[in-house]
């Protein structure tokens, strides 16, 4: 199988302090990644820095390489370009302060598509594909921030697949969920499985069970271990991971 | 020592006393302000009539027989606010927008206290600034006396500028991170996250800001008197000038008596009154806003 990402002796500072310490690890296409750890272990910088969203910190180094297709993504790659093929879905759902149907827009619009025509296919099948059309398509034109907050979850994938990106990380998505919502963003990741690299930070075990094909362990900024999920939630090698996941740990 | 309870009791009904005497005391003031105006300006009203008043293109109060149209204030009063209103809006957005995403710690530590120092200088100097800078360029490049509509238009931006930029910033500033964060991770460059999603965003405080701004461009006396040309007559054109309700009343109170007097009263009533749709409009955007956040 390709490797879509491959992230090689990643270190990464905030000033003084070392969030992360050499970090190793490849993402295969069209399989879905869980990263779990307790809080604080760098979970989420780790995510940010695959899209360079970690950019936006202004005291952040890094070191090390990450590389998209085999292109060194802090060098080789244009930022937005980055951003485009990498997308991300935080954690609180954060639609704009602007229509529904203007919000999936955005992106496209952002990256030169202009026709209403092709504007109105990509706002259609980006809602059908985060299962969120059939209950919007005939409010399209209404604020975003009328929706619950399961529905702005979905509108916000689908914002992200609006652009066509390639992989797909996502911050705990469905922290801020019920159980029903979160079933239907689980789900949507195992549709979107099909087509996207996706890299899942979950605090839920059973989530990164259900869902993940494999799971990376972070603990104070280090990747323990990564391995296929059946592996590290049966048989783990390192005795960290085993009290992390077995819950006397965290 | 302790206060017995019945001293604490009495000291809590004095000062709750002197809160409702203060309040009173305010509305009271406003009540009499709209007292004073329409009783002297409603006989007016009557005499004159209130199609003439507000309808009427000629403002000729000591002729005989006079005439006391107000068309050409208000109008210079508008056009002046809009003139003002396309000077100030995208200077103060533009400033705003760089005081929150681009300007460094230590120049916003300049900058903050500049524009609030912009909002301090008194519009006698404003005016001062006008004649004597501003009015001979304009002149210079485009002919005519330099007292026009276009001197008082950028004078009144300017003044309207630090309201706009305060207001604003404090808008942009509410807008959470996360939205700036969501349009960068959609691959949108800097500019466009901020003009396309933040600004959005902000737009309920913005256009407050600006209608506040329009509040202030409306009652401005002394600055525009200076440099606006006075003349009552309807507005003539971006380089002629053009008398405004305020100034209108400032140029005539010295001397005005009688039927010209009052006509000076349904003026400032009118002032009054736009001000007080200005208000309603805040209100409303502000209630909307309210809704949005909840
Ligand atoms: N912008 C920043 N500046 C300085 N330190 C930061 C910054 N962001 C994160 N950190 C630090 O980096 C470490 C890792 O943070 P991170 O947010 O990646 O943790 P996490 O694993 O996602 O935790 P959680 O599960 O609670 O979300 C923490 O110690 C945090 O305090
Ligand atoms: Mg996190």
């Amino acid at each position: 199988m390709n490797n879509k990402i491959e992230v090689k002796g990643l270190d990464l500072f905030f000033g003084d302090f070392q969030a992360l310490y050499n970090i190793n690890i490849e993402f295969a296409e069209r399989e879905v990644y869980a990263m779990i750890g307790p809080s604080g272990c760098g979970k989420s910088t780790f995510l940010k820095t695959l899209n360079r969203m970690n950019d936006l910190v202004v005291n952040c180094k890094i070191t090390g390489e990450v590389r998209l297709d085999g292109r060194d993504i802090f060098r080789a790659i244009d930022v937005n370009v980055l951003r485009k093929t990498v997308g991300m879905v935080f954690q609180k759902p954060n639609p704009f302060a602007m229509s529904i149907y203007d919000n999936i827009a955005f992106g496209p619009k952002t990256h030169g598509v202009a026709k209403r025509a092709q504007l109105d296919e990509i706002v259609e099948r980006s809602l059908t594909a985060a299962v969120l059309w059939e209950e919007v398509k005939d409010r399209l034109k209404k604020s975003a921030l009328d929706l619950s907050g399961g529905q702005q979850q979905r509108l916000c994938v689908a914002r992200s697949l609006a652009v066509n990106p390639e992989v797909l990380l996502m911050d705990e998505p469905t922290s801020a969920l019920d159980p029903l919502s979160t079933l239907k963003i689980e789900e949507l990741i195992c549709n979107l499985k099909a087509n996207y690299t996706i890299i899942i930070v979950t605090h839920n075990m059973q989530q990164a069970a259900r869902i993940s094909d494999k799971t990376g362990f972070f603990l104070l900024g280090q990747l323990i271990e990564a391995d296929s999920t059946d592996k590290i939630f049966s048989s783990p090698k390192d005795k960290r991971t085993e009290d992390y996941i077995t819950g006397r740990f965290g | 020592m302790t206060a017995g309870k019945g001293g604490l009791h009495t000291r809590e009904k004095v000062m709750r006393l002197v809160f409702l005497g203060s309040s009173i005391l305010s509305l009271f003031f406003l009540a009499l302000i709209c007292i004073f105006l329409f009783s002297n300006g409603v006989p007016a009203l009557f005499k004159i009539g209130a199609a003439n008043l507000l309808l009427g293109t000629d403002w000729s109060p000591v002729d005989t027989p006079p005439f006391f149209g107000l068309l050409p204030m208000i109008l210079g009063s508008v056009c002046v606010t809009v003139g003002a209103v396309i000077v100030g809006t995208p200077i103060g957005i533009f400033t705003a927008v760089f005081m929150v995403y681009y300007c460094p710690a230590s120049l916003y530590k300049l900058m903050k206290p500049a524009v609030e120092l912009l909002a301090g200088i008194p519009s006698i100097v404003y005016g001062f600034f006008g004649l004597v800078l501003l009015a001979p360029i304009v002149r210079t490049i485009f002919g005519g006396s330099g007292l026009s509509m276009f001197t008082a238009s950028i004078i009144l931006g300017i003044m309207i500028l630090p309201t706009i930029v305060a207001v604003s910033e404090a808008a942009i500033r509410a807008v959470p991170a996360s939205c700036y964060e969501n349009a960068v991770a959609l691959g949108a460059c800097r500019e466009r996250s901020i003009f396309c999603a933040v600004l959005p965003a902000a737009a309920g405080g913005v256009t407050a800001a600006v209608v506040l701004g329009i509040g202030r461009a409306v009652g401005e006396t002394m600055a525009v008197v200076m440099v606006a040309g006075n003349q009552a007559r309807m507005p003539a054109g971006v380089f002629q000038g053009l008398r405004t309700m305020t100034a209108n009343i400032v140029l005539e109170m010295g001397y005005a008596a009688d039927l010209h007097r009052d006509a000076l009263f349904v003026t400032a009533a009118l002032l009054l009154i736009f001000i007080l749709i200005i208000n309603a409009i805040l209100f409303y955007i502000s209630s909307i806003n309210r809704l949005q956040h909840s």
